[in-house]
């Protein structure tokens, strides 16, 4: 099957902000707690109007405002199609995030977005898609899971490759059933068990080794976690057959103005948060190689 | 170009004891004046009022590591070159409030931006690797997808009156970057100092205005000789030269090259290059709140790529040695600039070699790298 032409629409549109600098009040509507230290937030902006309109690509992410405290990024975790709130999925694990430990429902913080680049959904039409997450990396494609599920026939075979430390760490465990309804193949491996599990046992790259279902000349490869496993999966995925062309990771680095204008997030000649923070692989595999870059 | 082969170009004579005219009539026309004058034995730009605020029989010497002023004992009003300041601090200032949180009776947090009255400025004095820098500013911060909404706020409408160098510092290589010494564009005016006044080049509809206002003589071609010998007398004593073919390429290929090591030995990672630097434009932002906690302001202040915690991310710094910080400023400032930017970050004015306390020399560096390829 050839990609054809017509382009996929990714749930919705991204918005372009007001003005890029000044926050919007949100509301934290639900706390979700889901795996240790991560919760999903479900925000929604106080203006109707902009929540209503407020639309993002798969992979983007917005810059959320702790008055006193700071700014963070963070990916939009959440279905693309949903009108009522924007989930973010966070780990509490600093200075900012720890002050977001401390919210309930109901209190308010300032939102800036959405930034960055999206997941390119178009290169999926026709194609096999492998997405590979490792640990809190799954919160930045969930978005991609639900706009490709939403229209399943567009597109190949669908395989999500999700790796954790241990079971009870696997990340939104409590959707794979319905994703596998859907027509997504959950494949699931840790890095240690109890007895109880019956599944892999090792790094996400054995999952990605052990797959012979998918045909590498016509795959696509998503990938999100910590960069050292971006990496890996990187190489172990040129080993199968899939070429850095064809795979896409979703980069990190220190993000303030969410603009282009400050200058912390550079990774060699680009800017994550706009050039960013989804590459193409073979735009960065050579820099990915120079340490402290 | 000799001087007789010189095409007559349209120029004005403005007389040296005339000067204050000019201040006269952009303070008539409600411009805040920025030019040069000395502070704390430097030539910094600051607000002047005249022509006794301009740093008369002042020069510099500069070279790397070293800046001096000194008497000229001439009657000159702009015989130096650059000091540790550039515009930037009037169009890109070190610190604003980006905007401000309050935390309104429901409890909610809301946020609005400064509404700032900006006055109406004339830079005096702009040379021609400023004006350079200047619009290299001006494309980071106007055509990207998001434009800056202060700078652009405050460079909206600003005289920039040029004036051109007549001379050079050791650490000028302004040619290299085809940057000057000569103003050729980005002004309304351009100014020549010569022993008895200047010669003036309009560069815009708003200078053409101003000295018609002035009601200024034409230069006579002499005047207008004398003021091309004084121009290439600047070009003449630039003797620093980058070489910048494939530049871009020689670095970005090249950053695992042993001279990175040679210069982190030296380098103290002070930021003095970035402060003084006209186009570095790296920034972060500050909380500051009241006692309370319900009233904060997001203030923008300078940073810099060589401090420590600038690439701080999940617990460390990406750039944790002073070897990749260096590396981060150069191959930004010279190569990914590109990229980024469709042009060289630098201007070659040479300030980040003068206000290096060791003295580092990136035409140096650079030159290194290219000489040892592996």
């Amino acid at each position: 099957m050839t990609p054809s032409s017509n382009p996929v629409v990714a749930g919705s549109e991204s918005t372009r902000p007001a003005d890029a600098r000044l926050p919007q009040t949100a509301v934290i509507d639900r706390i979700q707690p889901e795996i240790d230290g991560v919760s999903t937030y479900d925000l929604r902006l106080v203006d109707d109007q902009q929540q209503q309109a407020f639309g993002f690509l798969p992979g983007q992410f917005n810059m959320l405002y702790f008055p006193g405290a700071g700014e963070i990024a963070i990916s939009i975790s959440d279905d693309p199609s949903r009108r009522d709130a924007i989930a973010h999925t966070i780990r509490v694990a600093g200075n900012v995030t720890g002050c977001l430990a401390t919210k309930r429902p109901g209190d308010t913080l300032g939102l800036r977005g959405p930034f960055g680049s999206g997941w390119p959904i178009d290169q999926c039409i026709g194609r096999d898609v492998l997405l590979v997450a490792g640990g809190v990396g799954l919160a930045p494609l969930r978005p991609v899971i639900h706009t490709l599920l939403a229209q399943r026939r567009r597109f190949g075979q669908l395989h999500l490759l999700v790796g954790a430390r241990h079971p009870d760490l696997l990340l939104f465990a409590d959707q794979y059933d319905q994703w596998t309804e859907r027509g997504l193949m959950i494949h699931r491996t840790v890095d240690r068990c109890s007895g109880e599990w019956t599944g892999h046992v090792g790094v996400v790259t054995l999952l990605l080794e052990r797959l012979k279902t998918f045909d590498p000349d016509n795959s696509v490869l998503f990938c999100c976690g910590p960069e050292v496993m971006m990496r890996f999966t990187a190489t172990t995925a040129l080993r199968c057959g899939v070429g850095p062309q064809r795979t896409w990771v979703s980069m990190e680095r220190n993000m303030q103005c969410g603009v282009g204008l400050c200058g912390h997030c550079q990774f060699g000649p680009s800017f994550v948060c706009m050039d960013g923070p989804v590459y193409c692989y073979d735009q960065l595999a050579a820099y990915l190689d120079v340490e402290e870059l | 170009m000799t001087a007789s082969s010189e095409r007559q170009t349209e120029a004005w004579f403005l007389a040296k004891q005339d000067l204050n005219v000019l201040f006269d009539e952009l303070h008539r026309r409600e411009r805040t004046i920025i030019g040069p004058t000395i502070d704390q034995d430097a030539i910094v730009y600051a607000q002047i009022e005249s022509v006794d605020d301009l740093p008369l029989g002042w020069t510099e010497e500069q070279r790397p590591g070293s800046y001096r002023l000194t008497p000229t004992g001439r009657n000159s009003y702009f015989d130096f070159t650059v000091g540790p300041q550039s515009w930037k601090t009037f169009l890109f200032p070190p610190r604003i409030v980006l905007s401000r949180a309050a935390r309104h009776e429901a409890g909610d947090w809301r946020f609005e931006q400064p509404i700032s009255e900006h006055p109406k400025l004339a830079f005096l004095g702009v040379r021609a690797c400023e004006l350079a820098a200047i619009q290299i500013q001006d494309r980071v911060f106007l055509s990207g997808p998001f434009v800056d909404t202060d700078y652009e706020m405050r460079r909206d409408d600003v005289l920039l009156i040029a004036v051109n160098c007549t001379t050079a510092a050791p650490t000028c290589f302004c040619t290299s970057m085809g940057t000057g010494p000569r103003c050729s564009t980005g002004f309304d005016l351009a100014m020549t100092e010569l022993e008895d006044g200047f010669v003036v080049e309009v560069g815009s509809p708003d200078g053409r205005d101003l000295v018609d206002a002035l009601q200024l003589p034409q230069a006579t071609l002499t005047q207008q000789s004398l003021a091309e010998e004084a121009r290439k007398q600047a070009e003449q004593e630039i003797d620093r030269s980058l070489d910048t073919s494939d530049i871009r390429e020689l670095l970005l290929s090249n950053l695992d090259h042993p001279r990175w090591d040679d210069v982190a030995d030296r380098c103290l990672s002070c930021t003095n290059c970035t402060m003084v630097c006209p186009t570095c434009f790296c920034v972060s932002v500050t909380e500051v709140g009241d006692l309370a906690g319900d009233k904060v302001e997001r203030r923008r202040q300078w940073d810099s790529c060589f401090n420590g915690e600038f690439s701080y991310m999940n617990g460390g710094n990406v750039r944790n040695s002073i070897r990749s910080r260096y590396r981060q400023w150069l191959t930004h400032k010279l190569a990914s600039w590109q990229d980024q930017f469709g042009e060289s970050g630098c201007v070659g004015c040479g300030r980040c070699m003068t206000w290096c306390p060791v003295g580092i020399e990136l035409t140096e560096e650079v030159a290194a790298i290219r000489e040892e390829q592996p």
